[in-house]
C-alpha cells in the first residue's frame, strides 16, 4: 500500500502570542512543530503500513527549515520524505498551496491513500486536505477518527459534534484525521540518528508540472483581513443527581424550558 | 572549547523529554506512593533504544554517546529520579562491564539483549557488612569443572528480582583479598539463586533494592567477565561510571525542582504580587540556577571524558559529588518556597526532596567521592 502524508512545519501556538496592533502571531524565538494532526495523519499511515505492508512518503511546502519536521516524521518510521520548496512558492493560501501539494504528489506518481491532519494549529483553516483531493480529482473523507481498510475499500467513522457517521470509499482516497484516531508514536533513537543522516530531496517550481500564475503570492486570492480570537463554545452540562430519576426530571425541565420538547 | 551540543543529541534529548513527560511523569506520584516498580516503562524504553543508548548498534544499542545517555538520565530524573536511577543501573552498572570486559560470545548473548531492552540489567557488590569497604565481602565463588559454586548475599541491588541478568561480585581466592574478587554474569532463574525483602525507602520508592541470596547457585565458568581476580577492577571502573549515571540523575531531580520553584513563585502571590517579586525568592532561586547549571557542566564534562575515552574517574566522582549536593540543597530550597504546600504531597517537590538524599550516598558516599578526588589531585 502506498501512503502519502502531508504534513506542516508550524510555531507551537502553546507558546505562541498575538501581537494586539498587528493582529498577526508573534513568531520569534517560538520553537517550530509538526502540526499535531499531521502526526495524527502519519500515525494512522504507519498503523496501515504496519499492518498491510507498504511505503509510508512524507511531503511538506515551506521554507527549507521544514526539513527538521520531515525528519522528525522519518524518525517516527517513514520511508521517505520529499521537501516542496521554493521562493515562488512563498504566501501561497491554501489555494496555491492544495495546487502546489497536488503538482508534487502528482510527480509521486502513484498512491493508494494521501493522510491529512484536519487541520494546521497556526491557520486554523482546514482547507488544504480537501482542496488536494478537489485538484486531483479523488474523493475525500474528512474529520477520520477510525479507518479500515479491506482491499480497495475503505471504512472510516466520521467525527461530527453530534456523533459519528460511518462512511464507506474507494482507492485512492484522501483522509483527513482529528486527533481521536490515535496517540502518535515517539520517534526512536536509533530512527532518530538514521533520520539526521538522510539528505532529504527537495523540489523546486522546475521539478513540478506547474502554472507559475497559480503559485505563491500570485495564485492566493485570500487577503487576510484580520485575526481574531472566535468566542469560545459554551461547555455542555452535565447533570448528576442523586438518582437516575432524578437526573431525567431535571433534563426533561430543561428541555421544555428551551421549548425542545 | 564548544559547549554546544551535535543536532544529533539535541534531537535525542528533546525526544527523551517527550516521553518523560508524556510517559513517565504522569504515574511518578503514584508510583511513589504505591511502590510499584514500572516494568512497562523500562520495556518501552527498550522499544525505544534508551536502554542501549551509548551501546554499538552491533550489540543491539543505538550507537549513540555516554553524553546523549547522560542527558537520558537527567531528563528522565527530572520527572522521576526512581525510574532515572533504573536506568542508569541498567546501561552503568550492567551493560558496560560487560561491553568493557566482555568476550564476543558474552555481549552477544547478554549486552545484546539488555541493549535492546528485552532484558533489564541489575549489579550485585554491596553486602551487609562491605559497603564501602568491599574487601569485608564474603560471598565465595569455588570453581568446580566448567561451573562455579556461588554462596552469599548482597543488599541493596537496584533493580533486583526484576532484571533478567545481574553482575554479580564474589571472592574466588579469599587470600588474596580485593586480589581474589571475581565479576560474573548470573542470570535470573539460575537453581540457587533467590530474592529477599524489598527495601522500604525514603525516596526513590518506585524503584526497587531487593536482597539477593546464592546458595549453592552453579554459575557457567563461561559466564566469568574478564579473568579471575579481576572483579575489583572491575567493580570500580563500572562505579567510575555508575557515578556519571547518579550525577545525571541529581541533576536532573535539581533541574526539575528549580522549573517547579520558578513556576510557581510567579503563580503565588502573597501580599498582592506573586512571591518571586520578593528579593529573598529572588535570590534563592538564582542561587538554585547557579547551582543546577555549575553541575551540569561538570555532568557533561564526566560523560564527555567518557565518550571520548580519556581518563574520567576524577571527573565522575567531582560530578557526583557536586550534583547530588545540589540536588539536596535545591530540592530542599524548593520545598521552602512552597511553603506549607511544599511539605504536601499535593506538589512534587516533597517527593524530589526524599529522592535527592540518596545520591549523596549511593554509587559510592560523597565521603568516598572525596577520597577519589583527593587520591587524585593529591598524588
Amino acid at each position: 500500500m502506498e501512503i502519502l502524508v502531508c504534513i506542516k512545519q508550524v510555531p507551537d501556538t502553546a507558546e505562541v502570542k498575538i501581537d494586539p496592533v498587528t493582529n498577526t502571531l508573534i513568531r520569534q524565538g517560538v520553537p517550530s512543530i509538526v502540526n499535531p494532526f499531521d502526526k495524527n495523519a502519519l500515525e494512522a499511515a504507519l498503523q496501515l503500513k504496519d499492518k498491510h505492508g507498504g511505503k509510508v512518503t512524507v511531503i511538506s511546502m515551506g521554507p527549507p527549515q521544514a526539513k527538521e519536521a520531515l525528519k522528525e516524521c522519518l524518525a517516527m518510521g517513514a520511508d521517505q520524505a520529499i521537501l516542496v520548496s521554493d521562493r515562488a512558492f512563498g504566501g501561497a493560501d491554501t489555494l496555491a498551496t492544495s495546487y502546489t501539494l497536488a503538482a508534487a504528489i502528482r510527480k509521486v506518481g502513484s498512491y493508494d491513500l494521501i493522510f491529512c491532519g484536519k487541520q494546521a494549529i497556526d491557520g486554523d483553516t482546514a482547507q488544504v486536505g480537501p482542496e488536494i483531493a478537489e485538484h486531483l480529482g479523488i474523493a475525500q473523507i474528512t474529520y477520520v477518527a477510525k479507518i479500515e481498510v479491506n482491499g480497495d475499500t475503505v471504512s472510516v467513522e466520521r467525527e461530527y459534534e453530534e456523533g459519528y457517521g460511518i462512511i464507506e470509499g474507494k482507492l485512492p482516497l484522501l483522509i483527513s484525521v482529528v486527533k481521536s484516531i490515535n496517540e502518535p508514536r515517539y520517534p526512536t533513537i536509533k530512527a532518530t540518528m538514521k533520520a539526521n543522516r538522510v539528505e532529504i530531496p527537495v523540489w523546486t517550481m522546475a521539478d513540478l508540472d506547474v502554472d507559475e500564475q497559480k503559485l505563491g503570492l500570485k495564485g492566493s486570492p485570500t487577503q487576510v483581513r484580520r485575526i481574531f480570537t472566535p468566542p469560545q463554545r459554551t461547555e455542555g452540562v452535565v447533570i448528576q443527581k442523586a438518582t437516575a430519576w432524578e437526573s431525567v426530571s431535571v433534563l426533561i425541565q430543561k428541555l421544555s424550558d428551551a421549548k425542545i420538547i | 572549547m564548544n559547549f554546544e551540543l551535535t543536532k544529533e543529541q539535541e534531537d535525542i534529548r528533546n525526544m527523551i523529554r517527550d516521553f518523560a513527560e508524556k510517559s513517565v511523569a504522569p504515574t511518578a506520584a503514584e508510583r511513589d506512593e504505591k511502590e510499584y516498580f514500572p516494568r512497562e516503562i523500562f520495556n518501552q524504553m527498550g522499544e525505544l533504544g534508551i536502554l542501549g543508548l551509548p551501546y554499538p548498534e552491533e550489540y543491539g544499542g543505538a550507537g549513540s554517546d555516554f553524553l546523549s545517555y547522560a542527558m537520558a538520565v537527567e531528563e528522565i530524573s527530572r520527572v522521576c529520579a526512581s525510574t532515572g536511577i533504573g536506568l542508569s543501573v541498567h546501561v552503568s552498572l550492567c551493560s558496560w562491564p560487560i561491553f568493557h570486559y566482555g568476550t564476543e560470545e558474552q555481549k552477544q548473548k547478554f549486552l545484546r539483549p539488555l541493549a535492546e531492552g528485552t532484558k533489564l540489567g541489575a549489579f550485585g557488590l554491596t553486602e551487609p557488612n562491605a559497603g564501602t569497604d568491599a574487601s569485608a565481602a564474603i560471598t565465595t565463588a569455588v570453581k568446580d569443572g566448567d561451573h562455579y559454586i556461588f554462596n552469599g548475599a548482597k543488599i541493596f541491588n537496584t533493580n533486583g528480582g526484576e532484571a533478567e541478568i545481574e553482575v554479580i561480585f564474589a571472592s574466588t581466592d579469599k587470600a588474596a583479598g580485593l586480589k581474589g574478587m571475581s565479576a560474573f554474569i548470573v542470570e535470573k532463574g539460575t537453581p540457587g539463586l533467590s530474592f529477599g525483602k524489598k527495601e522500604v525507602k525514603m525516596g526513590i520508592r518506585s524503584s526497587v533494592q531487593r536482597e539477593v541470596f546464592m546458595k549453592d547457585c552453579r554459575i557457567p565458568a563461561a559466564n566469568l567477565l574478564g579473568k579471575e581476580g579481576q572483579g575489583f577492577k572491575i567493580a570500580m571502573t563500572a562505579l567510575d561510571g555508575g557515578r556519571i549515571g547518579v550525577a545525571a540523575q541529581s541533576l536532573g531531580i535539581a533541574q526539575g525542582a528549580l522549573e517547579q520553584a520558578i513556576k510557581y513563585s510567579k503563580e503565588r502571590v502573597q501580599f498582592g504580587k506573586p512571591i518571586s517579586s520578593n528579593q529573598a525568592i529572588a535570590f534563592k532561586i538564582a542561587d538554585m540556577a547557579a547551582k543546577v547549571e555549575g553541575a551540569r557542566l561538570l555532568v557533561y564534562r564526566a560523560a564527555y571524558h567518557k565518550s571520548h575515552h580519556l581518563p574520567y574517574s576524577k571527573e565522575a566522582a567531582m560530578a557526583k559529588l557536586v550534583a547530588s549536593d545540589a540536588a539536596m540543597s535545591v530540592t530542599t530550597d524548593a520545598v521552602q518556597i512552597f511553603g506549607g504546600y511544599g511539605y504536601t504531597r499535593e506538589y512534587p517537590v516533597e517527593r524530589m526532596m526524599r529522592d535527592a538524599k540518596i545520591t549523596q550516598i549511593y554509587e559510592g558516599t560523597n565521603e568516598v567521592q572525596r577520597m577519589v578526588i583527593s587520591g587524585a589531585v593529591l598524588r
